[in-house]
């Protein structure tokens, strides 16, 4: 019993962290109709960033991450007139295949940066954890727990309570009218952008202490990421969070109680039983045309 | 009349030329090292992309799980020679059989819904794959790979030395391209097109939209197979990273370079891809970086792929002439006016969550006559064409067509029992000519010319002919003005001989000159004894055509008979033009 709650509290944080990336894949989804193969880069370069500022520059920790993210935001909007806007008005597939251009180029540039091997970095606490009952909760897992919980609970209050966030809703809902309703949609799906690399990176840089830095940890995540973007219900918010702890939660029994080289397969044989049995995912998508 | 008879040895003499050509290249290959390996992979990834050619140009749909159907192709040849000394060519089939069976339960357990379906199933099996290749040691020799791959001996002929076996891959490559390349201008190739170009138009044209994308998935599946297989024997080697999501990813990347309309755009997108990294080797090591931002720069500057550009640009030739081609005559399985119900629907209800769209409609439809449906906007006109076409599930009530009740039955099978529709939004199949949508239409199953490619072709220049549209045969349908669009979509319609036309709003948009050709056109078709349900709004329109009307008003059936009784009741009068309001008389 102790071991499995050990394991649930190791399963959420990391869960949290494809919820996160999971967030900023549905976000583009909604905003602009982009299914993103380089969500999982946007982590991979919040956490070099921080290796830059923190590792080799010796900039404080927190200051570190503040301009990464910062940065990230500013390349989330780069990154969407070099993939998404020349090709916004030709369906799905060109974006996807420019984003996955996008990604094989990030990759390769931090690759030839940085070389192939993975660099470690300290984690935001120097203390390696509390002890709560039979739970260890170490430090970095209840980091990203907590920040993740923080940056949910603002992000629903800017898209429901904010001017800002009903724009992004209409956006997200009807380009067409809400263009005719005065709404700046290229401004709106920029801000999109620019928040879906901030978070992906932000996810990168909390992840980065846990599974290391490397050019190959973007890969993993995003798939993981958009596992639980099905398992949640395909462009679904709760369902993104929700989808993302879940599989986290999953992997981590599996990888305990079944088997420890197939950890990566249990996402992926919940997702296929999620399309099967569920398609709609925990949350449902509106899966109709009219005629 | 050559560019349109049907020419079963169509491409044979490209193909034997290409196979002399192939022949000539592998015998000049070097028979080991660098170059060798170059032209063996080209040579067996294209068998793979020429797969995605079918599955994602001809169908629409996006799998990127091509380099595990590679894979499973590769381990089954290794495995079954190395380990189970089986016969390349057994092993080879056992491979392709087994990458065809999974792709269609993959596919049967995803086409059904939505498109990005299919991709992330692909995802996950592409990534469960690489996991078994790796793990599951005491079958695969896991990550250390298969290693000392033999090369086959096929009657008496030994392939063991490199350019033996290049020839072999380049000329199993030739068959393929002819087979998917004819495949484009095959029923089944029309029919995958018309799923991608529309797929509600296609199931109302008869066409199993589900079976079709699993066919063209499974397709797929089985050249990945091939390729893989090819490859294992080709590089005698094989291990786990070599099929993982990256290389699906390039595969992808290849097809869509080439551009994936056709398998010389395949060709030519593994060539580029295949050979760019090589060239690109000066670049040290950013050269990966740089093919990266060119996948960018193609997609933006080359939408339909490198092979598209040059086509677009090279098949400026004239359009073939179709006026030799005697035309077919419709078929008219109608008859005389009689009593005997073509349709009949009793208690029709569709609910929307809380909205009644439909609620109780009776209507019958009798043999040779035209029957009009009208009722303001929001009465669910729209609506009720959609139930009875199978495009929505009825929430309560039976429809009876020609005899059966066809309420549970998929848009394709009602299609197929004589039931052609159109639509108030034109749909047709915008990737293809005027002519290629007609033959869609005339090749329905159960319609007489169905298998027989040069009636088809024949009944579909009738059909032209019958609403004036054959000048543009071999026009892109998209770009008819609007009102040819429409005219397309009604032949399209009747080249399937159907027992039953429902027009939905086929005024809607055109402009005076167009509504009087369209009113005209429909009474010849009333001459002709064809049964027909019309929904508009135009009141001269159904009044010039209409023997019946029917009036809906939110989703109930408030008047139903003669024209001029229906016209004059007040109920319907009152739904058109509102209540009289006291203080509005003046």
């Amino acid at each position: 019993m102790d071991v499995l709650l050990q394991l649930l509290f190791t399963g959420l944080g990391i869960g949290a962290i494809y919820a996160m990336v999971s967030l900023g894949f549905v976000l583009l989804i909604r905003a602009a109709g982009v299914v993103n193969f380089g969500q999982g880069e946007f982590s991979m370069l919040g956490a070099y960033l921080l290796v830059v500022f923190f590792n080799v520059l010796g900039l404080p920790y927190l200051l570190g991450m503040a301009l990464a993210i910062v940065i990230m935001a500013g390349f989330g909007v780069v990154f969407a007139y070099a993939t998404y806007w020349p090709l916004r008005f030709r369906g799905g597939l060109p974006v996807i295949i420019s984003t996955i251009g996008a990604s094989i180029f990030l990759e390769n540039m931090v690759l030839v940066l940085y070389g192939p091997s993975s660099v470690q970095i300290d984690g935001l606490f120097d203390a390696p954890g509390i002890q709560v009952g039979p739970v260890f909760m170490d430090s970095q897992y209840l980091s990203i727990l907590v920040i993740a919980a923080l940056l949910v609970t603002l992000q629903y209050f800017i898209f429901e309570k904010t001017l800002l966030g009903k724009k992004l809703q209409a956006t997200s809902q009807d380009k067409e009218m809400a263009s005719l309703l005065g709404i700046p949609v290229v401004t709106m799906v920029m801000i999109t952008f620019a928040y879906s690399a901030a978070m992906g990176g932000l996810a990168g840089m909390l992840v980065a202490p846990i599974l290391f830095v490397s050019v190959n940890m973007a890969g993993a995540i995003a798939l993981k990421a958009f596992a639980a973007n099905i398992i949640g219900g395909y462009g679904s918010i709760p369902g993104a969070i929700l989808g993302g702890l879940a599989l986290g939660v999953v992997e981590t029994l599996g990888a305990a109680y079944i088997s420890v080289p197939y950890k990566d397969a249990f996402a992926f044989l919940m997702l296929l039983l999620f399309l099967l049995v569920r398609p709609q995912g925990l949350f449902g998508e509106r899966i109709a045309e009219k005629a | 009349m050559s560019a349109l008879a049907a020419r079963p040895w169509r491409g044979l003499p490209a193909a034997a030329l290409a196979t002399l050509a192939a022949l000539v290249v592998a015998w000049l290959a070097p028979a080991q090292g660098y170059y060798l390996n170059i032209l063996m992979q080209a040579s067996t990834y294209a068998i793979a992309v020429v797969g995605l050619v079918v599955v994602l140009g001809y169908c629409g749909q996006i799998s990127i799980a091509q380099a595990a159907f590679f894979g499973i192709g590769a381990y089954a040849v290794a495995i079954g020679t190395v380990d189970f000394g089986l016969n390349f060519f057994v092993a080879l089939a056992l491979g392709v059989a087994l990458a065809g069976v999974l792709g269609l339960l993959l596919g049967l357990g995803s086409l059904r819904l939505g498109g990005h379906y299919l991709a992330m199933v692909t995802i996950s099996f592409q990534q469960i794959l690489t996991l078994v290749l790796t793990n599951w040691i005491d079958l695969t020799h896991g990550p250390d790979g298969v290693r000392d791959i033999p090369r086959p001996t096929l009657l008496g002929v030994s392939f063991a030395g490199g350019n033996a076996f290049l020839a072999l891959c380049l000329v199993a490559l030739v068959l393929v391209t002819l087979a998917v390349w004819r495949l484009k201008s095959h029923r089944l190739g029309r029919a995958m097109q018309a799923v991608r170009d529309n797929d509600l138009a296609a199931g109302t044209c008869g066409i199993d939209v589900f079976g079709t994308k699993v066919i063209a998935f499974g397709l797929s599946a089985v050249l990945g197979g091939l390729g893989g297989g090819f490859f294992a024997v080709g590089f005698r080697y094989i291990s786990p990273d070599q099929f993982g999501f990256a290389e699906s990813i390039v595969l992808l990347t290849m097809a869509l370079l080439g551009g994936v309309q056709s398998p010389f755009g395949a060709l030519v997108g593994t060539g580029l891809l295949v050979v760019l990294p090589e060239w690109l080797r000066f670049l040290r090591q950013v050269y990966l970086a740089v093919y990266g931002a060119a996948v960018i720069l193609i997609m933006v500057f080359l939408p339909d792929g490198l092979w598209g550009f040059v086509s677009a640009r090279l098949s400026r030739r004239a359009l073939p002439d179709a006026t030799h081609v005697p035309p077919l005559p419709l078929l008219s399985q109608t008859g005389r006016e009689s009593a005997e119900l073509v349709l009949s629907v009793e208690g029709l209800a569709k609910y929307f969550g809380g909205l009644k769209a439909l609620d109780g409609v009776d209507l019958a439809v009798r043999r040779g006559t035209v029957h009009a449906l009208i009722g303001p906007n929001g009465s669910g006109k729209t609506t009720f064409i959609n139930v009875i076409t199978g495009l929505y599930r009825p929430t309560a009530g039976r429809i009876r067509f020609a005899g059966r009740d066809v309420t549970a039955l998929p848009p394709h099978r009602r299609n197929r029992a004589g039931l052609a529709r159109t639509f108030q939004n034109i749909r047709l199949f915008r990737g293809m000519t005027v002519l290629e949508n007609v033959m869609v239409g005339a090749e329905r199953a159960g319609n007489d010319v169905a298998g027989d490619p040069a009636a088809v072709v024949r009944r579909a220049l009738a059909a032209l002919d019958f609403v004036d549209q054959r000048g543009d045969a071999f026009r892109l349908v998209g770009t008819l003005s609007y009102g040819h669009q429409r005219y397309v979509e009604i032949a399209r319609a009747l080249a399937g001989s159907p027992a039953m036309l429902l027009l939905d709003e086929p005024a809607a948009g055109l402009n005076m000159t167009e509504k009087h050709a369209l009113g005209l056109l429909l009474r010849r078709l009333k001459g002709h004894g064809l049964t027909i349900l019309i929904v508009d709004h135009d009141m001269t329109l159904v009044e010039q055509v209409a023997d019946h009307i029917t009036v809906l008003n939110f989703g109930r059936r408030i008047a139903d008979g003669l024209p001029a009784e229906v016209l004059a009741n007040p109920d319907v009068i009152a739904a058109y033009l509102g209540e009289p309001r006291r203080h509005d008389a003046a």
